[in-house]
């Protein structure tokens, strides 16, 4: 961004954006199950793919605290259409920070116009928050590497061009971009999912994938690790964000039912148990809203903290939405449950978002570990 | 302060109770995982204006604190 006047517009123009090609049709795609193609045109010419990638390479340049408003912005759209963002940013921001020059021009214009879609393989049939648990793996062949192994639960693994694969090598694990068109490379769909429904999931294979040496995106040994928690933590952050998206959603859902829906002839909005629901719902939006800050506010700094705070974030913020998207299914009664109102999906979507990123259960056992830090010789 | 003894600080500030000196190895005071692996590198990259480049990324160039202060000190001076 050249300033903050084309800040604030971009951002208000991605507002304007999901209301207007997003809001519309997201109960529609997610039952379909799929992005339409004209939509992610719509997302390229947006600028919205990884708008954090410096304008020389086709980026916007946008800081992190306004990648976070962006994607709240789509989260409160549809849950599928941020997490097919998600997924491209987290390859685009690994190609930016690990990418030597070579791998930099090669990708980064692509996936920073949208040419190019990014999917992140790290799940795998045996092995989602375990990730020591991997069974893909990268043997030495030549100046570079045989890749065999699966991946599962892949958003956007359906449509995408780029995969960042994340694979044994040895003792560690380490980080390979594979174009889709490689041989070796197969793509089998996953539907009908419980949320995001029409994130295009997908299991993805690689059956003795011959790489080059260009492969390998990072570093490898001890600090191969890195890429991966690097990786992690921006798409925790878009979760967390997106979450809020959510949290947002149903709060506008449920104000707008409650002001219409009457009761004994009273609307809604006056009974004091509809109030202690929505009240919860503005209270944590707020307090979603300034952790994400806290976060995105170190994240532009540099600051190492953002991996903490990123966690919590996510925690907070992903079990709100469950909490608010289950409040708003109750608000709106039986129409809650059936396809004439949002919510449902809403519910269904924040379920997930307790999953993807760490689950819950990985995030306390972190963020609890920090309470012991000082305690560790 | 030296180099050194901002990264100590910065250990020890994460770790209280770590007694560590600018020679002991970090790595077999069993605290180091992949976070803070990552947490190590944003500081040094933050604290002393530097980019560790991926070749750098090597376990002996993080082992110590004095084996931190030398890769500062080298990036400083390709970078000045």
């Amino acid at each position: 961004m050249t300033s903050v006047t084309d800040r604030g517009i971009y951002l208000d123009a991605t507002g304007e954006f999901v209301d207007a090609y997003i809001v519309p049709y997201a109960d529609a795609w997610d039952r379909a199950g799929a992005i339409p193609e004209d939509l992610l045109d719509r997302l390229s010419g947006a600028g919205l793919w990884a708008p954090f990638l410096p304008v020389t390479v086709g980026g916007q340049g946008l800081d992190m605290i306004g990648f976070g408003t962006l994607h709240e912005e789509i989260g409160r759209g549809c849950s599928s259409v941020r997490s097919l963002l998600t997924v491209h940013s987290m390859v685009a921001w690994a190609v930016q920070r690990f990418g030597d020059d070579a791998q930099r021009e090669r990708w980064l214009p692509p996936l920073a116009a949208g040419r190019t879609l990014g999917a992140f393989c790290l799940s795998e049939p045996a092995a989602g928050s375990d990730t020591s648990a991997i069974a893909t793996r990268a043997v030495p062949h030549g100046s570079g590497w045989r890749l065999t192994g699966v991946k599962k639960w892949i958003t956007n693994g359906q449509r995408a061009d780029l995969f960042l694969v994340f694979a044994r090598l040895g003792a560690g694990t380490v980080a390979f971009l594979v174009p889709r068109g490689t041989v070796g490379v197969g793509v089998r769909p996953i539907d009908d999912m419980l949320g995001t429904r029409a994130s295009m999931l997908a299991e993805v294979t690689f059956d003795d994938v011959e790489l080059k040496s260009d492969a390998l995106l990072g570093p490898s040994a001890f600090a191969s690790g890195m890429v991966l928690t690097g990786v992690l933590d921006l798409g925790r952050y878009s979760v967390a964000s997106g979450s809020i998206g959510i949290i947002r959603a149903c709060l506008e859902a449920s104000a707008a039912y409650t002001e219409q829906r009457t009761v004994g002839g009273r609307p809604l909005r006056e009974l004091p148990l509809i109030q202690a629901k929505i009240s919860d719902m503005v209270t944590d939006l707020r307090a979603g809203r300034l952790l994400l800050a806290d976060a995105g506010r170190l994240k532009d700094a540099g600051d190492s903290a953002t991996l903490m705070a990123t966690w919590i974030a996510k925690y907070f913020t992903s079990t709100a939405a469950a909490r608010h998207a289950a409040e708003a299914v109750q608000i709106h009664g039986a129409n809650g449950c059936s396809p004439q109102y949002p919510v449902a999906r809403y519910y269904r979507d924040a379920k997930v978002m307790e999953i993807i990123e760490g689950s819950t259960e990985v995030q306390r056992t972190m963020i609890a570990a920090e309470a012991y830090r000082g305690r560790v010789r | 302060m030296e180099i050194r003894q901002r990264v100590l600080g910065f250990i020890t500030a994460r770790f209280p109770l770590a007694e560590l000196t600018g020679s002991e190895d970090i790595f077999s005071l069993g605290f180091v995982n992949s976070l803070f692996a990552m947490e190590l590198v944003m500081f040094v990259e933050k604290e002393f204006g530097i980019t560790v480049p991926n070749e750098a990324l090597r376990i002996d160039n993080f082992r110590t604190a004095d084996s931190i202060a030398a890769l500062v000190q080298r990036q400083l001076s390709v970078t000045a």
